[in-house]
This record gives structure tokens, sequence and C-alpha cells, in this order.
């Protein structure tokens, strides 16, 4: 007799916690080959909201860590993704039908990408602000900050994809809810597993998997999101509704583009989420 | 005479020639307006200034297309040390008219001639002596080697300070090898109509600054026009949403530079006499026709009787009148309209229930005034303390904490200033490490610079303009 | 100013909403260090800003003629002689002798040894005569001397007394010491006759460095019972500034608030022309208010300056500039 498998029930990732959908909603996802693969949740309206929510209250404390930290808890990502590598490989080749070297491949460079943005956290600051050499008694300095919760429509790459645009948005000291890969969710709760193990404070990242079309316009919407990466939209129309709805409260908008995942990123995913603040003080006894 | 009463001290207007009517500045000629041409007056007297063109979108296309053909011919071209040199002219051009400029501005705008001659005028200078320095450096400016132009920059100005947000759409800009079609506000025209004269004496190449005058449906026709790369716009949040939307799903990179309700924060140990000074210039500073204004007077309630005791007695010394008097304080509102915008507000925070006191200062008769006004016994959910009044009128506001400070401070959908009072260092620090604003002034307030950048958070907008930050709306590769 | 009639030694203590914090040295410095702080940048930018008010005609006229009538003509040199202190006080009484409208100074200030030498040139012309004392200007004697020096002053009939404060004393903290020294120094100040002479204490502001510091030296000084605080010596540089004139207003400003008493201020030294003149009295007028805009109030301790503002009225009266020529020389 073989044994039966232990089969795992893919949830949200939200808060820090892995509820079911509020809806109690759950779609079928098919692997490479059209097989029924497992069952994900899909999540609703009211999912979001309580995304944000929990993106929200987590913003406070995780930006107002130290960036050191913050490059620490990144970096513990990774470690916990490289003792993972197997299992994600083994996901990749299931949920796309790639070869083994090929899913090696986008691992590997998922956990670089981790450690490639952990590195930023403390040293983005120095790089993008500094002192502005005004013609008065002031001591004047600019500096980044994080622009608050960033709503992620995350590409279809499933691992590194989903890293290349989750990393840059947290290491900075925002805190978001990612809209997973409509036909590639299941990666995205597996990662969500190893930000719940790797230090990641509840909320920072929050999860959603489901139909973007239905879930994106209550985030592009939302008044309490400050910015929303579009990066997983494919329809430009969609991508311009949303990006009116968003100028709702004037959020952030990055625009859907061209992407190669595996070429080494440039500071502008970072860039795009931060604010730049100016303190004036002046100078004398 | 038996007290120190000032005699007046006017400003003489001689050094300005107005014209009875002014065209579009477009490829270097001043041409007619196909649209209907409008009156731009003097808000302190009503005196009708000048006659002035209208740009509908035939003229506005002219513009842009003279633009285009600028920048692809020759801005584009030309090496950025060339194109630096041409800013250097602007920029000595403007000191040598300085006097003129800053007639003309508080002729068009009300504005107190102390503050156009020794804010707005020789702010703007330096705008273009700062950027014409960064014209062949931009390969130093932390955005890539080789930073490339956007092309045509759409820029939309406001009337509270023209001729200085003149300088801050079109020194970054041109610097950066971008062209422009800037339209002023349709009450202030004058000193960018003068500008282009500038641009005409430093030998400009045509086409690279182009000037569309008109109200709203013309800005609207230069923000929404296909073969715009770049829009900036400073103004009101509303139309700032609205561009927004009309940019989604283009290519266009855009700046917005919108409202704010700023809140000043003066703890109890802050230098109290500069504290009242800054917040006089926090609020009084251009009749309060400031996006950055410290329109709410955040203090903590153990000093809040003495400081607004200092306060009233400070704001009782505001001289207000005659804007080309040189002890003026206070100018003139600048437009009926936006005087009837204060007032509206103003009666809201009655009906609400806060308190109002007014300096007691003579008003002319003729034109458009408001005395300098603030509101005691505010609460974080009157209208006045919530919408931006754009006006010489103060809500104070009281705190216990500094986390409730902080909280108030933040309870907004703006973010663009913040003021901080304190003579404790690291409570400074604390205090401006929490507030969500682009600009944070410690023990100072409303000081600009243009190596300093200047933007908002949240509803007030996105971009930088001034410094090194502010090159990067108007370069390749790098957003925003 | 007249001689006040209140006895000294009341006249000495500091107003019963004060008296507590000269009670002890801890209780004097929590005082002075809980009085707000001045931000230099700021407080400098505020006293430019007044600065560029611009004065003009029939004000302009007033503001000369107000000047002069606030001007204590000084002469504190090594070279000082009866005839130098003669001339002055000539000067003082009639400073534009072709003009009669032309107001007198409030006072000529000398040392203590020329004040009999003042007092005999302006018996009876309202000038007052003020002598520095206190071991001026480094005050650094042992404090019978400096009693004795004001002693002397007072009974060779000067009616004002400009003291130094002990400025080590203040930079080390010994504010109580400071503070007893100006009340003994007043108490010298007394006439046999029940009269006192009025009490100008100089900070020395200089010395002090910062603004804090001249904060809290001018209450320190008023609490101890001075009839006006004055910035400088005149010997040490920076003297008189506007910044410096601003703190000060302020301070008299705001201790009559807290005490009703009203207080003067002089600023001394380095003030040489017309203009800066006037952004003082602009200062006073918009800082501390009208009521000081008068020479019981508010002094200017120069020498040259008058020569300027006499030029000043001149170019007035006349429509022309004039020139040294046509002022006197003393």
């Amino acid at each position: 007799m073989t044994r039966a498998d232990v089969r795992k029930t893919y949830k949200l990732y939200l808060g820090g916690a892995f509820p079911r959908s509020e809806s109690g909603r759950s779609y079928a996802v098919e692997d490479a080959k059209g097989r029924f693969w497992a069952h994900a949740s899909r999540a609703s309206r009211k999912d979001a909201r309580d995304a944000v929510v929990a993106a929200r209250k987590a913003f406070d404390g995780w930006s107002g860590r130290t960036a050191y930290n913050r490059g620490q808890v990144v970096y513990r990502v990774a470690e916990v993704l490289e003792s993972r590598r197997d299992q994600f490989e083994a996901e990749l080749r299931t949920a796309e039908g790639i070869t083994a070297s090929r899913a090696r491949t986008y691992v590997d460079a998922a956990i670089d990408r981790l450690v490639w943005y952990a590195g930023w956290s403390d040293k983005l600051a120095q790089v993008v602000g500094g002192a502005n050499p005004v013609s008065g008694p002031y001591l004047n300095h600019s500096a980044p900050e994080p622009t608050g919760v960033v709503a992620v429509l995350a590409p279809a790459g499933p691992l590194l994809g989903l890293v290349s645009v989750v990393a840059p948005v947290i290491a900075t000291g925002n805190t978001c809810v990612v809209v997973a890969s409509q036909p590639h969710p299941l990666t995205a709760i597996t990662l969500g597993e190893v930000m719940a193990t790797s230090d990641v404070p509840a909320g920072v990242v929050n999860v959603l998997t489901g139909p973007q079309d239905e879930i994106a316009p209550w985030l592009a919407s939302h008044m309490d999101v400050d910015a929303i990466d579009l990066t997983g939209v494919e329809d430009p129309e969609a991508a311009r509704n949303l990006e009116i709805a968003a100028a709702d409260n004037l959020k952030r908008v990055r625009r859907p583009a061209a992407e190669d995942w595996l070429a080494t990123p440039g500071l502008d995913r970072m860039t795009d989420f931060l604010e730049t603040k100016t303190v004036w003080h002046p100078m004398g006894l | 005479m038996a007290t120190f009463e000032y005699a007046p001290a006017p400003e003489s207007r001689s050094a300005v020639t107005l014209r009875a009517s002014y065209g579009l500045f477009v490829n270097g000629e001043f041409v007619d307006g196909r649209g209907t041409p409008f009156k731009t007056t003097d808000p302190a007297t009503e005196e009708v200034l000048a006659e002035v063109a209208e740009a509908d979108e035939r003229d506005v296309d002219d513009a842009v297309k003279a633009a285009r053909r600028a920048h692809t011919r020759v801005w584009s071209r030309m090496s950025g040390s060339e194109r630096g040199k041409y800013l250097f002219r602007i920029a000595r051009l403007v000191q040598e008219r300085a006097r003129e400029i800053a007639v003309l501005e508080t002729l068009d705008n009300g504005k107190p001639i102390k503050e156009a001659r020794d804010v707005d005028v020789p702010t703007a200078a330096a705008h273009f002596f700062y950027y014409a320095g960064w014209a062949d450096k931009l390969e130093h400016a932390g955005l890539g080697t080789r930073p490339e132009s956007l092309g045509v920059a759409g820029q939309v100005i406001p009337w509270n300070f023209p001729f200085l947000m003149l300088a801050w759409k079109v020194a970054p800009a041109l610097a950066a090898g971008n062209t422009v079609v800037l339209k002023p506000a349709e009450t202030t025209p004058l000193t960018a109509l003068l500008f282009a004269e500038i641009c005409q004496q430093a030998d400009l190449p045509p086409g690279v600054v182009n000037i569309v005058t008109g109200a709203g449906a013309t800005g609207h026709a230069v923000v929404s026009h296909d073969d715009v790369d770049k829009v900036a716009f400073t103004g009101s949040t509303e139309v700032g949403k609205a561009i927004a939307r009309s940019v989604a799903g283009t290519t266009k990179k855009v700046t917005l530079e919108l409202g704010g309700k700023a809140a000043n924060i003066v703890y109890d140990d802050a230098p109290v006499d500069q504290a009242v000074e800054g917040i006089v210039d926090g609020i009084f500073f251009n009749q309060g026709h400031v996006c950055c204004a410290g329109s709410r007077l955040l203090v903590q309630e153990s000093v809040a009787e003495e400081v607004l005791e200092r306060l009233k007695r400070r704001m009782a010394t505001l001289r207000v009148g005659d804007p080309l008097d040189k002890n003026t304080d206070v100018g003139a509102i600048n437009s009926p309209e936006q005087l009837g915008r204060i007032q509206e507000l103003v009666g809201v925070g009655e009906a609400e229930g806060a308190e109002r006191w007014s300096a007691p200062c003579e008003l002319p008769t003729k034109g458009s005034w408001f005395a300098p006004t603030l509101f005691t016994g505010v609460s974080q959910a009157h209208r006045i303390a919530r919408e931006e009044i754009f006006g010489p009128v103060l809500s104070v506001l009281t705190f216990r904490t500094p986390q409730e400070a902080v909280a108030k401070a933040n309870n907004t959908p703006y973010g663009l200033s913040a003021g901080v009072w304190s003579d404790k260092g690291s409570r400074i620090l604390w205090t401006a490490a929490r507030l969500r604003a682009g600009v944070v002034w410690s023990n100072t307030f409303n000081k600009f610079d243009p190596a300093s950048p200047f933007g908002g958070y949240q509803e007030s907008g996105y971009g930088r303009e001034g410094g090194r930050h502010g090159l990067a709306p108007y370069l390749k590769g790098s957003e925003r | 100013m007249t001689p006040t009639d209140a006895p000294a030694d009341l006249a000495a203590a500091a107003p019963a909403p004060l008296l507590d914090a000269t009670s002890s040295d801890a209780a004097l410095r929590r005082f002075l260090h809980g009085l707000p702080g001045v931000d230099q940048v700021g407080a400098e930018q505020r006293a430019a800003g007044l600065g560029t008010r611009s004065i003009k005609a029939a004000s302009k006229a007033y503001a000369v003629d107000l000047a002069i009538s606030m001007v204590d003509l000084t002469t504190l040199e090594g070279s000082d002689t009866r005839g130098k202190v003669r001339a002055l006080s000539a000067k003082a009484q009639r400073p534009d002798p072709t003009d009669p409208t032309c107001p007198a100074t409030a006072a000529v200030c000398v040392y203590p040894d020329m004040v009999p030498h003042a007092v005999d040139a302006l018996r009876g012309s309202g000038v007052h005569v003020a002598s520095v004392a206190t071991a001026f200007p480094s005050g650094r004697a042992a404090l019978d001397v400096k009693l004795a020096d004001t002693r002397d002053a007072v009974e060779a009939g000067a009616d004002e007394i400009d003291m130094v404060i002990d400025r080590g004393a203040f930079l080390t903290g010994r504010y109580l010491d400071v503070h007893d020294e100006i009340v003994a120094v007043k108490e010298a100040c007394a006439l046999p006759n029940g009269q006192s002479a009025h009490l100008k204490v100089i900070l020395e502001t200089g010395e002090l460095q910062t603004y804090d510091n001249v904060r809290r030296a001018s209450w320190l000084a008023m609490m101890a019972g001075a009839h006006f605080i004055k910035t400088s010596t005149g010997k040490v540089q920076p003297a008189a500034t506007l910044p410096v004139t601003l703190v000060m207003l302020e301070a008299v400003r705001d201790y009559r608030l807290a005490t009703g008493q009203q207080v003067g201020v002089k600023p001394a030294g380095g003030i040489r022309t017309t203009k800066d003149a006037v952004k003082h009295l602009v200062m006073v007028n918009e800082v501390a208010g009208p009521d000081w805009l008068d020479p019981d109030w508010f002094r200017f301790g120069a020498s040259s300056l008058l020569d300027d503002l006499l030029m000043q009225r001149t170019k007035l009266t006349t429509g022309r500039y004039s020139g040294p020529d046509y002022v006197t020389m003393d």
C-alpha cells in the first residue's frame, strides 16, 4: 500500500496568518499540463479591505525600524528561501512545466534578488538623499521615506517575478497587499509561508489570490492605499482604468512595462514607492 | 506727528512699461491668439492692466509643434554646456530686470513689493543659476550615465508666485534638454510674458520656451496634448487629480504640486518669539496664498494662551494695504473669486462655532482685501481645519503630548509641509521623522531654495522640484 | 528721566511675582534657564526684516528728532579733559546752533572724574549727566571699589549711573552674585536726600556671545532693579546690533507684562548712522511698542551718531545734502 499524501490547503496570507477567504470561495488551479493541482482561495473585495487594514497597521512599526534591521529581515527571507530551494523548484516545474535547470535558475535568481534588495535598505538613503547646500544658515537634508501601503499586482512569474516586485517595496519600509498571479497563485502562498517564518512582521506582506480584475479595482480606488504597482496587469485598458481610479487619492502609480526578471534591476522599483522628505533646521548659537 | 506713523513709501511704477495688449509667445515671437482676449487687473485697485490673448487648442498645438521642432532640431542636440550658458544668460537678465519684474508681479498679483523684491524675483534668478550649472553635469545626477531629455514639457502654473513658479518649471526642464509650453494663470500672466521678452534678449532659440495664456481650457489643451511628453502642474488638488486621470494609460511623465493644510507644531519649549514670527510667516506670507502655508497652528496646551496672546499682538503690527508700499506686510487678495472663497470658509468657521479674531487694520475700500485672521477653538472636525483656505486665515488647535501633535498633524489627506518648534533637538528630530510631509521646517518656516527639493506626500502631489531631485522628472529612465 | 523718589531698598527688590526666583542661586538659575530660548537665525531674520522698513518724509523728520533727543552723547576716553567735556556738553544742549527747533540730547555720558565738569556745564539745561561706574569697562575690581566708584559719581552730581555687570560671574553661572552686585550698586546710587540716580545696567552683550545669554542677563538685571538695560560699553566688539537690541526689547516688553514695571533699553556702541538709528526706532515701535518711544525709555549711547543725525536733519529741512563741515565737530 502506498501512503496517501497529506495535501496542503492553500489559503490567503493576511496579517501574518493564513485565513481562508471571508467569502468562503475558492478556485481550481491547474498545473502546466492542465491537470487539477490544488484549490486557491478566491479573495473578495472584503479580503482586500482587510489586507489593507493589516498593511496599514503594520506600516508604522515596519517603517519605524532601522534600515539595518529591515535589511536583515529581508536577508532572512533569502536564507529561508534558500533552505527550501527544492520545494520551490518542484512547485515551479509543476506550475510552469519548465526544466529542473530552468526552475533552479529562477529560484536562485529569486534568492539572489532578495539578497540584493536586503543590502539596499540601509544604503539607498545615501544614494538618493543627501545634504542640500542652501544659501542660508540652515542644515538642510533630503532623505527618502516609504510611501505607505502599496498595492502590488504581481506579474505572472510565480516566484522570481513576485519576489522582484515585493522585495523592493518592503526593503524600503513600505507594507504591501499583493494580488498574486491569477494562474500561478500557489507559489505566492508558499512564499507567504517563507515570510511568516522569516521575522517579517505580520501585515508587512499580505498575499491575496484570485481574479485580478475583480480585486484590483478595489485596491486602486482604496483611499488608504498610497501607491499601486500595475506590473502584473496585462490588458492596457485595464491598466488605464486602474490608473484612473488611483487618481482619486493621487496614488503613486507604476505603469506596466516589459520586464526582464533575470536582469539586474535599477533603483526605480524602490524609488517609485518612496517620498523625499526635506528637513530644514537653522544653525546658530 | 505725535506718534511714529510710517509715511507712504510707494515703490515707483516707472520701472514697468505696460502694453495695452499682449499676444502669445510661440516659436520665439509674439503672435495673436485665436481665443477671446481677456483682461488682467491689479487686485489692489481693480485697475485693468492689459488685455491678454487667449490660446485655443490650435494655438496650443502651434506652441507644442514649435516646442517639438526646437527640441528635435536644436535643443536636444545642443551640448549641455551650451544650454547652460543660455540659462546663465537668463539668470543674469532676471537679475538685471529684477526691479521691473518685481513691480510688475506686485501689480498683477497684489503681493507686497517687499516680498516680490526680496523673495520671488531673487529666488527665481537663483533657480536659473542653479539649474544652469546642472545642464552639462547631468551624467552626475545619479540618474544614469547618459540621461536623455523627455521632449516637450507642458507646464501649468498658479497665480500665487507667478514668476517664481515659472522659474521652478522652466529652469530644470531646459537644463535637462526639454523644451516647454508654459501656461501662466489667467489672473497673473504678465510676468510670464515679460519672461518671453527675456528669452528673446537671451537669444534663446525659437520654440525652446513657448508661453500660452488663457484659463482652464487652455491649460487642459496643454496637458492633454498628445505630443506632450511631460506634464508639470502646480495648482489645486482637484485639477491635479483630473490631470492624473487624463494621463492614465499614456507614457507621459507627471509631476503635481498641489494643495496643503500644513501643521505648524509649537511645543512648550519653543523659542517663542521666533515661533510667533514663524507662525506669522507661515500663514500671512503672500496673503496665505501659499500651498505650503502653515494654516493649522498646533500649539501645546500649556503655552497656548501665551502664544496666542503674543501672536495677536504681533498680528496687530502687520501692515495691510497698498502692495507697492515698501512697508506693506500683507497685500491684496489675488482675485474677487479667491476673496469669495476665503469669505465663504471663514463664514463656515464661524457657523461651526470656532472663535474668530481679526487683526485690527483698516482695509482699502477698493480692491480685494482680507484682514489677517485666526480662529481659536478649532477641532479637527471643522472644515477650516481640513480644507485649504488659501488666504490669511489661521486655524488654531491645541495638543497635550508629542504623539497627539503628530497624530493631528498627519490627520489630513495632504502632506506638503509642516513646521515644528522646540529648543530640544531630539524632540525636533523625533517629530520631523514622523510628520508625513515633503518639507519639514524646524524652528523656521516658508524657506525656499533652488538646492532644496520641494513637493508633497499623498494628495499634495508627487514628484519633487528643486535640487538634484528636481531633474529626475525631466529625464528618461528615472521615474517621477 | 527724573531721579526716582522710591526708597532705594524697596526699589532694589525683585517685583512680587518674581521674588521666589531670587531666593537662591539654584532658584535664580532655574528661572533664567526657564525663559524661552532665542533662535539666533530667526532673531536675526526678524531684525533684518524690520530693517527693511522704509521711513520717509514726515516720519523720517519725526524719527530724526526723536533719535537726537534719545542720544546719550558720550566720551569715554583716557584722553578726556574738562575742555572736551564742556564742549560736548554745549553740543548736547544745542546740537544745531543754527536751529533752535533742534532738540537737545538726553544726556552726556562721561567717566566719574569728568562728572563735575559736565554737571557744571549742563546745570539747568535739562540734559542729564550720566556717568559710567563700577570699574568700567571691565568691571574687574572688588565690590567695595565698584561701590565707591558709584558713590563718587553720584555725589559729584551724576543723575544716571551706567554700571557694568560681572560677566565672569555671569558666564560661570554665578547669577546670584551678579544680581546682588546690581542691587548693591543700586543702593549706592541713593542720595542722602532720598533721591536716587537712575541705574543703567550694561550687559556687555559682545562678551555674552549668545542671545539666550542676552535674554537671561536682561531679566537678571531687571529683577535686580535696573531702570535701563544697556547693550555694551562700546569697548568690546560687537557692541549694539539690531538683533541684540531686539532680544532686549522683547525682554522689557515681557517684563512689563509679567510685573507691570517698565524698564528702558539703551543700545550703545556701533550705531553711527541715521539709518541705523531709524532701524532701531522702528524696532522699538513694533517690538516693545510706542510706550518706549521716549527718551525716558530708550536711549542711544553714541558719539558720532549725532553728527549724522544732524546732517540728515539739515537735508530734510533744506532739501539738499549736508556735509561734515556744516555740523559742529566735538
